[in-house]
C-alpha cells in the first residue's frame, strides 16, 4: 500500500526491469565483444602488415627502426617517465606503441615499445623484405643491390632461391619423416623383440642370428638413406641474401633458414588476400616451428580429432546402453531415481578430478598391468603405463558419460507411452519395440547428446594435462608404420596449445598472434558443434510434439 | 518395401528365438548399464582407496630373529649397530673395535675386521641420520666410519656389496684427552664440527676440508676449542646441521645455546630453565630443530627463529606427549623425514611426527639400549640387541606420518617460521626439506575465487535471467537464450588464455578507468532509461522487450565513456598513478589477480547460472502472474512478490551449480592468476586453488607417495563438495517441479 501513495517513474518499478535489461545487454556484449575479439586478433594474425620506419629520437639521440605495429597504449607521464623517458612533470598521457621490430639475432629484442612524441618521422619504404625464418623469427631489411641490379630483379632472384630451398627441405622432410623415420621405429622392434625373446628364455643363437639379419638390412638401408639426407644437406650450399636493416646493419642471411619472403608495402590487394589464403593453410596443414610459437597446428589438430573420434567411438554405446537401462529395463523406484541423479551431477563434477582418475586408475593402474603382461620387453620405459591418446580418449569417455546418458534419458522420456505400447500390443517383443521403434524415435536425442559429448571433450584441458597431451609430439599417432595405430603415443591438443604456448613459451609476445589464432580455430570447431547439437535438439522437440497431437 | 521385408522376419522367426533374443537383450542391457554405473561410481571409490592409507596408522610386524654365526672373536657383544636401506646387511662393531658384516636374512658373516682404533675401546656412538657413524674411544679420540653398499649382479642375481669406509680417513681424531662420554657431529662439504662430553667439560673441534684438485688428496685443518665457564655438569651435546649452534643439556634442566663460528671458545648465546629434567637430546633431520626429552615422557621441539629485528632466538615450536609418565631415554630422528623414534625407560618404542604434531606408533619392545639399534634409513625396520642378546630386526609399516588433520588444515608451526601458519609448499630441491602439505591455503583460495566470480557472475546472470524470462520479447529470447548459452560450452582454456593475456595486462595499465567502468556502468544505465522514459512523449516509447538491444550500444558508450574518463579521474585523483596509490596505502598489487579471474571465471559462471535461473522463473505458471497483475500490481512488484519467490528454489539451485562451476574451474585460474598459495581475501592478489595446485604439481608427483596421496586427497575434496553442492541443488530443483506440476 505505501508503493501506492508514491508515484511517478521510480514507484512503477520501470527503472530495475530496465536494470535488469542492462544486465542482458551486458551479457551480450560481452559474449559478441569476446567472440569478436578473438576473430579480430586470430584472423589478423595472417595478414601481410605494414611494415613502418621509425626515425625515434629521444634527447637528440637519434635511431631507426622498422616493424609491424602491434598495439597502443595510452599510459599516464608518471609511468612514462618511470621508462626513463625525458616527459614533463605535467605532461598529458602518452601515446606508446608496440613494435614488432624482428631481426632477434641482430637486436636481441623482437618487440619494442616506442613513445609517439618522440617520432621525428615515419616512412613506409616500399622495397622493405620481411623474411620468415626457420630460427631467430622474422627479419626485417632491404635486399643488398648488386652492381646494375634493380630492386625487382634483385627481390626475383632472392624469391627463386628460397623457393629452390623450400623445395629441397620439402623432399628432406619426407625422407627424414618417411623413410628414416620408418627404419629407426622398425630398429626399435626389433630391439623390443629381441629383448621379449630374452625374457621367454627363447633367445637361442638361432633367432637372434635372425634378428641380427634384419638388423644389419635395416642398418645398411638406414646408412644408404643416410647417405642421400647429407647429399640433400650439401646442395643447400651457402647460398646467402645480403641485406641491410633499417638501422643499417649489415648481415648475410643465409636462403636455406629461410621459409618465405614478402615486401608487404609493395603487395596489392589480391596479393596479400593470396598471403592470407597460404598463411592460413600453412597454419591448419604445417608443424609448428621454433618452440611453437610459428608455422602450423596441424599435430593439435590431427591430435584433437583422433581423441575425440576415439572418445566418442567409446561413449557413445555405453551411455546409451546406461540410458536404455535406466529407463527402459531398471524398476523405477528410489534406487533407480538416486543413480539418475548422481550420474546427473557427476556431470557437475570438475573436470581435473577425473584427470586425477586417469591418472591413478588408468594410468598407473591398469597401464601398468598391461604394461607388466603384455609389454615386459619395452620396460622398464612404459608403453601403457604412461599418458597416451587411449587413456586421454577413455578418461574423456568418462567425463562426457553423464552427458550422453542425461541426453539419451531425456530422449526416451519424451516418446509417448502409447508408441511403445501400441508396438507391444501388435506382438513385437521388448527388444524389438527398442531396437525398432524406440532407438530409431530416440536417435536424434542421442545424437545431440554424442555432439555435445563432443564438444565439451574439445575443449578440456585440465584432465588432458595428466593423462598424455604433450607441448610437442614427434610422431603423430596415426602413421605408415605397422600397426599404424599407436594409441599409446602422446598427442598435441589445441587447447593445450593455446596454455602452452600462450603461458610456456619463453616469447609470450611473438607467440600471442598464433594463440588467438588457435583459439579461434577452437571456438568456431565448439561454436560450430553447439549450435548443429541445438539445431538436432530443436528438430527433435517439432517431431514430437507433431506426434503428441 | 523396407517395412514389408521387417514384418515377413519377424513372421519367419520362431516365437522361441524371439524369445531368448528378447532375454539376451534385456540380460545385455542389464549387465551393460549396471557395469558403465559402477564404473563411473568407481570414480569416488577410487579415489577413496588412494586417500586412505594417508590415515592410517602406523604398526610393527613381529620382530624377526636374525640369526648370528659364531665367530671367533665372539667374546663382544655388540656396542654399535647399523643396518642398510634395503634391509639385507647389518653392521655391529664390538667395542674392541671388531666389527662384522652380516647377511639379514641368513646370519653369514659376509666380513668382519678390526677398526684402526690403536687399542682404545669404543666408549660412545653418534649416528647421521643415513649416514655415517661417528665412534669415539675411551683415549679420547673419533674414528668415522660408513658403510658403503654397492649392489652387484652376478648372473642375474643382486648382491649387495658392503664396505667399510672413512669419510674423514683412516686415522682416528683427537677430541680430548680423556674417555669420551657423549659425542655430537654435524657433517658438511668444507668443514665437519664435533663435539664431546669428556671428563665433566665439553669439547669442540672444527675440522676444515680441503681438497687438492691434482691430486684428489683430503688435507684436514683442525681447530679445537673448549665451553668454559659454565659451572655445571654437562650432560647432553647437539650441533645444528649448519654448524652454527652448540647446544648443550646441563644437569637436569638448563639448556644453553652457543655460537660455534667461534669454535676455540664458544660464546653463550641462550640459557634457559626446560619445563622438566631432560634426559635426551637430538636434532631432527636438517639439523635445524632440536629436540629435547624429559622426565615425564614428552619431547620439546626447538628451532631458531628470526624475529623482525633480525636477532635469533629459540623458539618452542611444539610439544608432543609421546609417554605418559616415562622418561624418554632416547632420541633417534628418521633419515628422510622429520620424525624420530623415541624410546622409554620402560622399554617402549615410539614412532612420532613433528610436523603433524602426531605420536603414530606406541609398542612395548622391552629393554633396549639405544646405541645398539639402528633405524633403516628408510624408516622400514629397526634392529637392536634385546634383553636376550639376541639381534631382532622390527619390520615398521609407517608410510605417511607426515598427514594428519592437523597437518592438513590447521596452522603448524614450522622449522624457521616465526609463527604458526598455514602454508603450502609441496617439495623443494634439498631433501631434508620440511614439506608443509596445508590444505588451508588451497581451499581458501578456492572460495575466494569462487567468490569473487559470483560476485561478477550472479547480477548479471540472475537480473539477465530475470529479464530474459519475464519481459522480454518471445521472439528476442529465441536468439538471446542460446546465444548465452553457447558461452557454456566455450573452452575455458580460453577464457583463461584471453584474462591471463589480455585482461590481465590491460586492467593493469587501466586498473581505475576499468573500476569506474564497473561502478558507473549501472548508472548509466539508469539515467538512459530515464531519459528514454523523460522523452518518450518527443521520441516515441520504446518497444517493450526490446530494451536490451537498445542498451547494447549504451553499454559500449558507457564503456567507452569511462575509460576516458577513468584516465582522467586517475590523472586528477590518484596523480596518474592508482597503483602508487595501492602500494603506499599498504595494498599489494597483483598483475595476475583475483579480480582478474572473477571476471573470467564470472564469465564462466554466467551462462549457467542464467540458464537454469531463467529456465526456474519462465516455469513459473502464468496464472499466478496474471492473478497479481490483475489485482493491480506493478509487472516489477508482481516480479518481486509472486515470481521470485515462486522460482526461489530453482534460483538457489542455479547459485549452487554456479558455484560447483566455480570451484572445480581449472583452467581459468591456472592461467589467471599466479598461483600462490596465500591467504589474503584483497581483490588485488592472486590465489592457488585446489584444482590448480592439482594440475600443476600432479605430473610431478611420486606415484603412492604423501604429496601424491595428498593431491588426490585434493580431488576427492573437490569431488566430493561439488557432488554435495550439486545433489542438493538437484534436489530442490525437483521439488520445485513437482510443485508447479500440480499448478
Amino acid at each position: 500500500m505505501t508503493q501506492r501513495r508514491k508515484t511517478g517513474w521510480f514507484a512503477s518499478g520501470d527503472p530495475w526491469i530496465w536494470l535488469t535489461a542492462s544486465a542482458v545487454a551486458a551479457a551480450i556484449v560481452m559474449v559478441v565483444g569476446l567472440l569478436t575479439l578473438i576473430a579480430y586478433r586470430g584472423m589478423g594474425h595472417f595478414w601481410p602488415h605494414t611494415v613502418v620506419q621509425f626515425e625515434y629520437s629521444i634527447d637528440g639521440a637519434k635511431s631507426v627502426l622498422a616493424g609491424e605495429v602491434r598495439d597502443s597504449d595510452l599510459i599516464p607521464a608518471a609511468r612514462a617517465r618511470d621508462a626513463g623517458l625525458p616527459v614533463a612533470e605535467d605532461a598529458e598521457p602518452v601515446t606508446r606503441l608496440l613494435i614488432k621490430a624482428g631481426n632477434r639475432d641482430v637486436t636481441r629484442e623482437d618487440f619494442v615499445w616506442i613513445a609517439e612524441p618522440f617520432i621525428a618521422n615515419q616512412s613506409i619504404p616500399e622495397n622493405m623484405v620481411v623474411f620468415e625464418r626457420r630460427e631467430w623469427g622474422n627479419l626485417y631489411g632491404f635486399i643488398d643491390l648488386q652492381s646494375g641490379q634493380s630492386h625487382e630483379q634483385a627481390w626475383q632472384a632472392v624469391e627463386q632461391a628460397i623457393e629452390r630451398s623450400n623445395e629441397l627441405h620439402e623432399r628432406i622432410e619426407a625422407l627424414q619423416k618417411g623413410e628414416i623415420g620408418g627404419i629407426n621405429y622398425q630398429l626399435e622392434r626389433l630391439r623390443l623383440r629381441q629383448r621379449a625373446l630374452e625374457l621367454d628364455g627363447e633367445d637361442t643363437p638361432q633367432a637372434l642370428a635372425e634378428l641380427e639379419q634384419e638388423r644389419q638390412a635395416l642398418n645398411a638401408a638406414y646408412n644408404e638413406a643416410e647417405q642421400r639426407l647429407t647429399a640433400m644437406y650439401e646442395q643447400f650450399g651457402d647460398e646467402s641474401v645480403a641485406v641491410t636493416t633499417a638501422p643499417g646493419v649489415k648481415l648475410d642471411q643465409s636462403v636455406r633458414h629461410i621459409v618465405r619472403a614478402y615486401r608487404p608495402n609493395a603487395m596489392s590487394l589480391p596479393q596479400k588476400l593470396g598471403h592470407y589464403v597460404a598463411k592460413f593453410w600453412e597454419f591448419i596443414s604445417d608443424d609448428p616451428r621454433e618452440a611453437n610459437t610459428e608455422g602450423g597446428v596441424f599435430p593439435a589438430i590431427f591430435g584433437t580429432v583422433l581423441m575425440v573420434l576415439l572418445m566418442s567411438v567409446l561413449v557413445a554405446p555405453l551411455g546409451v546402453i546406461a540410458a536404455l537401462y535406466l529407463r527402459e529395463y531398471a524398476k523405477q523406484g528410489i534406487l533407480t531415481r538416486t543413480i539418475s541423479i548422481a550420474v546427473n551431477n557427476l556431470a557437475g563434477v570438475p573436470s581435473i578430478v577425473y584427470g586425477v582418475f586417469g591418472l591413478g586408475f588408468f594410468v598407473y593402474t591398469l597401464g601398468g598391468s598391461i604394461d607388466a603382461l603384455f609389454y615386459p620387453e619395452a620396460l622398464p620405459s612404459p608403453t601403457f603405463g604412461t599418458g597416451g591418446l587411449m587413456w586421454a580418449s577413455v578418461t574423456l569417455a568418462l567425463l562426457t558419460l553423464p552427458v550422453v546418458i542425461v541426453s539419451t534419458e531425456e530422449g526416451l522420456t519424451r516418446i509417448p507411452r502409447a508408441i511403445r505400447e501400441g508396438s507391444l500390443a501388435l506382438g513385437a517383443t521388448q527388444a524389438e519395440t527398442l531396437w525398432r521403434t524406440v532407438i530409431p524415435m530416440a536417435s536424434p536425442a542421442i545424437m545431440t547428446g554424442v555432439i555435445l559429448a563432443v564438444a565439451r571433450a574439445a575443449g578440456e584441458v585440465a584432465p588432458l594435462m595428466l593423462v598424455g597431451v604433450v607441448k610437442l609430439a614427434p610422431s603423430l599417432p596415426l602413421d605408415l608404420n605397422y600397426p599404424f595405430f599407436h594409441p599409446d603415443r602422446k598427442f598435441m591438443h589445441l587447447g593445450f596449445h593455446i596454455y602452452d604456448v600462450g603461458f610456456q613459451s619463453p616469447n609470450v609476445e611473438a607467440a600471442r598472434p598464433l594463440v588467438y589464432a588457435t583459439a579461434l580455430l577452437l571456438v568456431a570447431v565448439i561454436v560450430l558443434l553447439n549450435l548443429v547439437a541445438i539445431r538436432v535438439r530443436n528438430r527433435l522437440r517439432e517431431k514430437y510434439r507433431a506426434l503428441e497431437n | 518395401m523396407q517395412s514389408n521385408n521387417q514384418s515377413v522376419d519377424i513372421k519367419r522367426a520362431s516365437p522361441r528365438w524371439r524369445r531368448i533374443k528378447d532375454n539376451l537383450a534385456r540380460y545385455f542391457i542389464a549387465a551393460g548399464g549396471v557395469g558403465v554405473i559402477i564404473a563411473v561410481l568407481m570414480i569416488f571409490v577410487y579415489l577413496l582407496h588412494v586417500v586412505a592409507p594417508l590415515f592410517g596408522s602406523a604398526s610393527v610386524d613381529a620382530p624377526v630373529s636374525i640369526v648370528q654365526t659364531v665367530d671367533d672373536n665372539d667374546a663382544n657383544d655388540p656396542v654399535v649397530l647399523s643396518v642398510d636401506e634395503g634391509l639385507t646387511t647389518v653392521l655391529t662393531i664390538g667395542v674392541d673395535g671388531h666389527y662384522r658384516l652380516l647377511d639379514r636374512t641368513t646370519g653369514e658373516i659376509k666380513h668382519s675386521d678390526t677398526l684402526p682404533l690403536d687399542g682404545a675401546s669404543i666408549s660412545a656412538s653418534f649416528k647421521l641420520p643415513g649416514g655415517p657413524i661417528a665412534l669415539a674411544t675411551d683415549a679420547g679420540t673419533v674414528l668415522m666410519i660408513e658403510v658403503g653398499y654397492e649392489p652387484h649382479f652376478n648372473d642375474g642375481v643382486r648382491t649387495i656389496h658392503a664396505e667399510v669406509e672413512f669419510p674423514l680417513g683412516p686415522d682416528a681424531v683427537v677430541l680430548s684427552d680423556q674417555r669420551i662420554d657423549s659425542l655430537a657431529v654435524a657433517p658438511g662439504d668444507s668443514a665437519w664440527t664435533m663435539a664431546s662430553i669428556s671428563g665433566g667439560a665439553v669439547q669442540t673441534l672444527r675440522i676444515g676440508l680441503r681438497e687438492n684438485l691434482m691430486t684428489g688428496e683430503l688435507r684436514k685443518d683442525f681447530e679445537r676449542g673448549q665451553v668454559t665457564g659454565t659451572g655445571a655438569v654437562p650432560h647432553y651435546i647437539a650441533i645444528s646441521g649448519n654448524q652454527r649452534y652448540l647446544y648443550v643439556g646441563y644437569d637436569s634442566r638448563i639448556l644453553a645455546s652457543y655460537n660455534l663460528s667461534q669454535v676455540t671458545s664458544p660464546p653463550v648465546l641462550e640459557r634457559f630453565d626446560t619445563a622438566a629434567p631432560m634426559t635426551s637430546m637430538r636434532m631432527l633431520l636438517g639439523g635445524i630443530s632440536l629436540l629435547i626429552g624429559d622426565q615425564r615422557g614428552v619431547v620439546t621441539q626447538y628451532s631458531p627463529v628470526r624475529d623482525d629485528t633480525g636477532h635469533t632466538a629459540l623458539a618452542q615450536l611444539r610439544t608432543l606427549e609421546v609417554f605418559d609418565g616415562e622418561p624418554v631415554t632416547a632420541i633417534i630422528p628418521e633419515a628422510r623425514r622429520k620424525g624420530f623414534i623415541a624410546l622409554s625407560d620402560a622399554g617402549h618404542f615410539a614412532m612420532v611426527h613433528t610436523t603433524a604434531n602426531n605420536v603414530v606408533l606406541d609398542e612395548r619392545i622391552g629393554d633396549v639400549r639405544p646405541t645398539v639399534a639402528s633405524l633403516s634409513p628408510r624408516s622400514n625396520g629397526w634392529v637392536y640387541l634385546d634383553a636376550a642378546g639376541e639381534l631382532e630386526l622390527l619390520p615398521i609399516n609407517n608410510r605417511h606420518p607426515e598427514v594428519s588433520w592437523h597437518s592438513l588444515w590447521e596452522k603448524v608451526w614450522y622449522e624457521n617460521y616465526q609463527e604458526p601458519e598455514y602454508v603450502w609448499q609441496s617439495s623443494a630441491a634439498n631433501h631434508d626439506f620440511e614439506p608443509k602439505f596445508s590444505l588451508t591455503p588451497l581451499a581458501f583460495g578456492t572460495l575466494k575465487a569462487a567468490f569473487y566470480a559470483l560476485l561478477f557472475a550472479i547480477p548479471i546472470g540472475l537480473l539477465g535471467a530475470i529479464y530474459t524470462a519475464y519481459f522480454m520479447a518471445p521472439k528476442l529470447r529465441q536468439t538471446v537464450k542460446p546465444t548465452i548459452e553457447i558461452m557454456e560450452a566455450l573452452p575455458t582454456v580460453i577464457l583463461g588464455f584471453l584474462a591471463g593475456l589480455w585482461l590481465a595486462p590491460y586492467i593493469e595499465n587501466h586498473l581505475a578507468a576499468v573500476l569506474g567502468m564497473l561502478l558507473l556502468m549501472p548508472f548509466g544505465m539508469l539515467g538512459f532509461a530515464w531519459l528514454s522514459h523523460r522523452f518518450k512523449s518527443t521520441v516515441g516509447e520504446v518497444t517493450d522487450g526490446w530494451q536490451p538491444l537498445l542498451l547494447a550500444p549504451v553499454v559500449v558508450v558507457v564503456a567507452w565513456l569511462s575509460l576516458h574518463v577513468g584516465s582522467l579521474a586517475e590523472y586528477l585523483l590518484f596523480d596518474g598513478n592508482i597503483r602508487g596509490w595501492l602500494n603506499e596505502i599498504g595494498v599489494t598489487y597483483d598483475q595476475r589477480n583475483a579480480m582478474i579471474v572473477g571476471i573470467a571465471m564470472g564469465f564462466g559462471v554466467v551462462p549457467t547460472i542464467f540458464s537454469i535461473a531463467e529456465d526456474a522463473i519462465f516455469g513459473v505458471p502464468r496464472s499466478l502472474t496474471q492473478g497479481s497483475l490483475s489485482l493491480g500490481a506493478t509487472r516489477w512488484q508482481t516480479m518481486v512478490r509472486v515470481v521470485l519467490p515462486t522460482a526461489s528454489p530453482g534460483i538457489f539451485s542455479a547459485l549452487m551449480i554456479g558455484l560447483g562451476r566455480a570451484v572445480g574451474e581449472t583452467m581459468i585460474v591456472l592461467m589467471a592468476t599466479g598461483n600462490t598459495p596465500i591467504m589474503d581475501f584483497n581483490i588485488f592478489e592472486g590465489m592457488r586453488t585446489l584444482s590448480a595446485n592439482i594440475a600443476v604439481e600432479m605430473p610431478e608427483s611420486e606415484v603412492g607417495g604423501t604429496h601424491y596421496r595428498v593431491l588426490f586427497l585434493a580431488a576427492l575434496v573437490l569431488f566430493l563438495f561439488t557432488f554435495v553442492v550439486n545433489t542438493i541443488a538437484e534436489q530442490v530443483r525437483h521439488r520445485l517441479r513437482q510443485k508447479y506440476g500440480s499448478l
